[in-house]
């Protein structure tokens, strides 16, 4: 990676309430970064699974705490743009539990289970870690060559 | 997301507008469950038409709602879905599994 300029950044409360604050900013960022509706469709679904996720199982539904977002626009060398958009979510909240991680089969209709699939169909990287007390998901989507908008 | 109940004899047509995400897929629960479980409705309709978005809670939703239809032996029919919400269902694997029409004539045909 030869560079990274931040385009956004949120501190939000783990409220579901602000999950839709969330989605509207990313659609509208994802956007101007020239990516497709299916694909701008596809990192909110993402994000807002993973923000989900931290809501209910690392706060287990608190809603007075704290998560951080960062957006920025990477340049990764490969595909036909080279650049990509990194979204890091950050929480201070219980350890997830790998085993707890893996989601569940797609034959086994019943509720719940979707949101870890939905993250991984929707992204190209997905990286869970945690250091100094904290969770964090890397999420990387690549900007493939649509239209990108210049100067936005 | 606002969620509007109608009646049309023994068919109730729900209609849902604006997003069903973590916040608001509690509320479309209870109302499908209501209808379904406690009311013994025979036909359950699900008006999607102006819907924005829908996340994996909500579909949780959608498939507690057919559950509890083949519970009873009700029908829980989908229509007015838009591309998104085609997508989250597609992404889930579940779209085949519901009865799903494209208008609401269709949906409360005998």
């Amino acid at each position: 990676m030869s560079r990274s300029s931040l385009l956004l950044r949120m501190e939000l409360r783990s409220s579901p309430e602000m999950l839709c604050v969330v989605r509207n900013a990313l659609g509208e960022l994802a956007a101007k970064l020239g990516f497709s509706d299916p694909e701008c469709r596809a990192v909110v679904l993402a994000v807002d699974e993973a923000l989900t996720n931290i809501i209910r199982h690392a706060y287990l539904g608190d809603p007075e705490q704290s998560i951080e977002a960062s957006f920025r626009r990477i340049h990764l060398g490969d595909g036909p743009s080279g650049d990509a958009l990194e979204i890091v979510l950050e929480d201070s909240g219980v350890t997830a539990n790998p085993e707890k991680m893996c989601g569940r089969a797609l034959e086994d209709v019943r509720p719940g289970g979707l949101g870890l699939h939905f993250i991984r169909e929707s992204m190209d990287t997905v990286e869970f870690s945690r250091s100094n007390g904290k969770n964090q998901l890397r999420l990387v989507k690549i900007l493939h060559a649509h239209a990108p908008q210049k100067g936005s | 997301m606002k969620i509007a109940a109608r009646h049309l004899d023994r068919i109730t047509i729900f209609d849902v507008s604006g997003d069903i995400d973590l916040a608001t897929s509690p509320e479309l629960r209870k109302a499908l469950l209501h209808e379904l479980r406690d009311q013994k409705m025979p036909r359950v309709v699900l008006n999607l038409g102006a819907v924005r978005y829908i996340d994996s809670s909500g579909v949780a939703s959608l498939v507690e709602g057919l559950k509890a239809s083949r519970d009873v032996g009700s029908r829980f029919i989908l229509f007015g879905l838009n591309k998104t919400i085609r997508e989250v269902l597609q992404l889930s694997k579940l779209l085949r599994i519901f009865e799903i029409y494209e208008s609401e004539e269709q949906s409360v045909a005998p």
